[in-house]
């Protein structure tokens, strides 16, 4: 399979202000995402998800090491428009990636600067609400619209640009239980069925498991890499690092202490309690 | 509360006034204060305030929400009127006190005045009322873009036109929440003598407007990534196109226009 | 005792007479005890916001009352004025309130506004300073060249200031990964400890609530729901899933247990929910 995003190397450190020194966030990092895959990057603040997400699509350049997009180098500025349609981002704060006071307007943003041709856009945009679930909301005010849906109208504004990979950053910190379902629904759907490439950049557990690989990001270093199912099990490593595994692996592993032997790769609730209840019900 | 300001008072409608191309409506915005400025006539005026009507019954606006819209105006209206009535001396004198006097000129005048102040401000509204401020804004570029030559940020403008009133609402909000946070921390608004008060505003404003920037330059970057980059190149998704309705809207505003000139010229 | 709270009957309606009428609350009544902590949630929508903005005279209910130890608030200006002090609100994001130069200085802004002495201040911004946790550097820099997770501490410590009776919160650690979460809830709770407050939290995080709190207040629809200890409320959690509400893993995990026949108790932790299980094996 071909890689949708490699990072080689990389290094980067902020420029400092005035006499403040700069902050070096990577010095030699590498990762590389396969085309069509649904990657969770899972790290604390100040751990450098966001500072690494930027760099997919040029915001922020590499200080060393090269970043690739689709096979394009993102040093060549040349290439920064061929990069930006190809990788779409989204941002923690739904307010403020909504460019026009109509929804479908908004969506029609990324199109329109794109070029592309009035009748194509119309059917872009109508095609890009439906699969986010808001074709009934076209019409509306984004203000007027709850997070959640906010955020799916910034989705839509993303895919109507015909992207191969959507990089999200934190797209449900400022969301609540509702409109984080949504979201995550929404991304796991497009992945699934469009085949886009979703790195979701997350500091909640639950819903880095709904992703094929996990990402570990600690002080600018990965530390963990692999499946949902190999990354949470490794729970001592994971409160080494401050973070917690889901509930279900952690009531498992609590009762592994006291000498039971259950599995660790258990995330979906129903599944755990079947395991607890062969391992519970013969003392009946 | 803030909140229940109502902004951009777009009141979405299917009728022939609303499918109307923004231009259209621009223009004839244009032609009709032309007429009205021209109008001196008793006839003239009613040919004006017959065309309004017209466009209000064709538009359904309620004619209640363009009275509601006057509200603000009253001061205005009543002023011009004073000063109409009072300070114009033609024609017969039909009252006079401390120096002022009341003639039958000076009447008709008022009367005149009012009216083309409640024709103009109605007939914006019914601009405001029938297009959708992005409608309008696609409008004004469109309108506005041969001065393009003279390198005028022409699409610039309408793009921040466009972003100033996509975030209206939400910057009212964001006020809203910053006045209760602080009202929770004790500040008060409302007692206080002028400079006092000016000062209480310090703990909104700053917040506010590091808020405002923060929004903007998050912004940026959001347009950024969506490929912004200007005017050059963009295309729209809602292409204008004058149709049938645009041609007839226009041929009645020139026959009003010419109406009303030809009327002036005879002195009618 | 009279109760340091007490709501009855509270009724409160937007924009009445207007098209845009909305009820948010309705028939709303509850008392709470003086150092009791307590755990609202609810989903978006469902008036707990509302609810909190009455309980320190920020809004006035349109019928109905809020009594702050037997008195109304609303009886006349000063003592609405003085709830506003004796109630302290921290609302949702806080830390986009930030307006002073220097961090003392914004902290002090509440007490200031108290009329209390020089002194009285100086000693009340260096406790609520200590109660976040909050360097003595850090009192002089501007609160704008700190971090998010700083930032908010700043926030908070300015209503712990005013040393309210009753501390209410507003999603304290919306948007701050574990750790964050974590340091600002024991925050929290030390100040409660230490001046024994009354204090309400309101949360769409069930697990923090629940660990937290004595008792929980569940708001659906602008009405009281329910209103228990979270043991008591967590044993209607299919209820709760019904409003629309998530509930922790464990829980989800326990309730299938149940379906599948094991006598287990409502959970909402891993370790209660590990212990319950221990149990069960050793109790046959």
């Amino acid at each position: 399979m071909s890689k949708a995003i490699t990072v080689e190397n990389l290094s980067y450190t902020y420029p400092g202000v005035e006499d403040t020194p700069g902050v070096t966030v990577f010095t030699d990092l590498s990762l590389a995402v396969e085309e069509g895959s649904f990657v969770a990057v899972l790290g604390g603040n100040g751990c450098g998800k966001s500072t690494l997400a930027k760099h997919f699509n040029t915001i922020l350049l590499p200080s060393g090491g090269k970043v690739h997009v689709c096979g394009m180098d993102t040093s060549d500025p040349n290439l920064q428009i061929a990069i930006r349609r190809n990788v779409g981002m989204v941002f923690q704060n739904p307010d403020n990636q909504i460019v026009a006071n109509v929804v479908e307007e908004d969506v029609a943003f990324g199109p329109e600067n794109l070029g592309v041709e009035s009748s194509q856009i119309r059917a872009r945009v109508d095609g890009a609400l439906k699969q986010v679930g808001m074709y009934d909301y076209r019409a509306h005010a984004p203000h007027l619209l709850s997070g959640g849906q906010k955020q799916r109208v910034a989705i839509a504004g993303i895919i109507a640009m015909e992207p191969k990979c959507i990089v999200l950053d934190e797209p449900t910190a400022m969301l609540d239980p509702k409109g984080r379902r949504e979201v995550i629904d929404t991304i796991t759907k497009l992945n699934k069925e469009k085949g886009i490439t979703v790195v979701l950049i997350t500091h909640h557990m639950d819903e880095a498991a709904k992703a094929q690989r996990v990402v570990v990001l600690h002080e600018g270093k990965i530390t963990l890499d692999g499946t949902p199912q190999e990354v949470f099990s490794q729970v001592e490593m994971l409160h080494n690092l401050r973070l917690a595994s889901p509930e279900t692996v952690e009531l498992c592993y609590a009762l592994n202490q006291q000498g039971y032997e259950l599995p660790l790769t258990e995330l979906d609730p129903n599944q755990c309690a079947q395991i607890l209840f062969e391992t519970f019900k013969k003392q009946v | 509360m803030l909140k229940d300001i109502t902004l951009g008072q777009y009141f979405p409608g299917n009728s022939p006034v609303h499918k109307l191309d923004p231009r259209t409506k621009l223009v004839m915005l244009i032609v009709y204060i032309i007429a009205l400025f021209s109008a001196v006539s008793w006839i003239s005026y009613g040919l004006c305030f017959v065309f309004l009507i017209l466009v209000v019954a064709i538009s359904r606006i309620p004619p209640k929400s363009l009275l509601r819209g006057m509200k603000p105006m009253i001061f205005i209206l009543v002023f011009t009127g004073m000063l109409n009535l009072f300070f114009y001396a033609e024609g017969t004198v039909l009252l006079s006190f401390w120096g002022i006097t009341v003639t039958t000129g000076g009447i008709i005048r008022a009367f005149f005045m009012v009216m083309r102040i409640l024709m103009l401000v109605s007939a914006t509204f019914m601009l405001t009322y029938t297009t959708s401020p992005i409608a309008l804004t696609d409008g004004l570029e469109a309108l506005l873009s041969p001065l393009k030559k003279l390198h005028l940020p022409v699409h610039e403008l309408s793009m921040m036109m466009c972003i100033a009133l996509r975030f209206i609402p939400t910057l009212i909000e964001e006020t809203d929440k910053i006045i209760s946070a602080q009202k929770a921390r004790g500040a008060d608004f409302e007692s206080g003598k002028l400079m006092e008060k000016v000062k209480a505003l310090v703990p909104i404003l700053v917040p506010l407007f590091i808020s405002a920037f923060r929004r903007a330059d998050e912004l940026a970057t959001a347009m950024e990534c969506r490929c912004y980059q200007g005017g050059e190149g963009r295309t729209k998704m809602k292409q204008m196109h004058y149709c049938g309705r645009d041609f007839c809207a226009f041929g009645v505003g020139a026959v009003l226009l010419a109406a009303v000139i030809a009327l002036s010229v005879f002195g009618l | 005792m009279t109760p340091i709270i007490q709501v009855e009957d509270l009724q409160y309606i937007y924009s009445g007479g207007t098209p845009w009428e909305h009820t948010a609350l309705n028939g709303v009544s509850f008392s709470i005890q003086r150092g009791e902590f307590v755990g609202i949630i609810g989903h978006t929508g469902s008036g707990k916001s509302t609810l909190i903005q009455q309980l320190n005279g920020l809004l006035k209910p349109t019928g109905g009352k809020v009594l702050l130890d037997g008195v109304d608030i609303w009886k006349d200006k000063a003592t609405t004025r003085q709830a506003r002090f004796r109630v302290g609100l921290v609302f949702q994001y806080p830390e986009y309130q930030l307006f002073e130069e220097t961090v003392y200085k914004d902290i002090a802004f509440g007490p200031k506004n108290m009329r209390l002495s020089e002194q009285e201040i100086d000693r009340r911004v260096r406790e609520a300073a200590g109660f976040v946790g909050l360097t003595e550097k850090q009192l002089l820099s501007s609160p704008f060249d700190l971090s998010g997770g700083q930032k908010r501490r700043v926030a908070i410590a300015g209503v712990i200031a005013m040393e309210p009776e009753v501390l209410i919160l507003d999603e304290p650690a919306a948007g701050l990964d574990p750790e964050g979460r974590e340091e600002i809830l024991k925050n929290i709770e030390d100040y409660r400890k230490a001046k024994n407050a009354t204090v309400i939290m309101v949360s769409h995080s069930m697990n923090d609530v629940a660990r937290l709190t004595d008792r929980l207040l569940v708001m659906n629809g602008s009405k009281l729901a329910m209103d228990g200890t979270p043991d008591e409320v967590f044993a209607r959690a299919e209820e709760l899933l019904r409003m629309g509400l998530d509930i922790p893993d464990v829980t989800r995990v326990f309730l299938e247990l149940k379906k599948l026949g094991l006598d287990v108790p409502a959970v909402y932790t891993t370790e209660q929910a590990a212990k319950a299980l221990l149990r069960l094996k050793e109790g046959k």
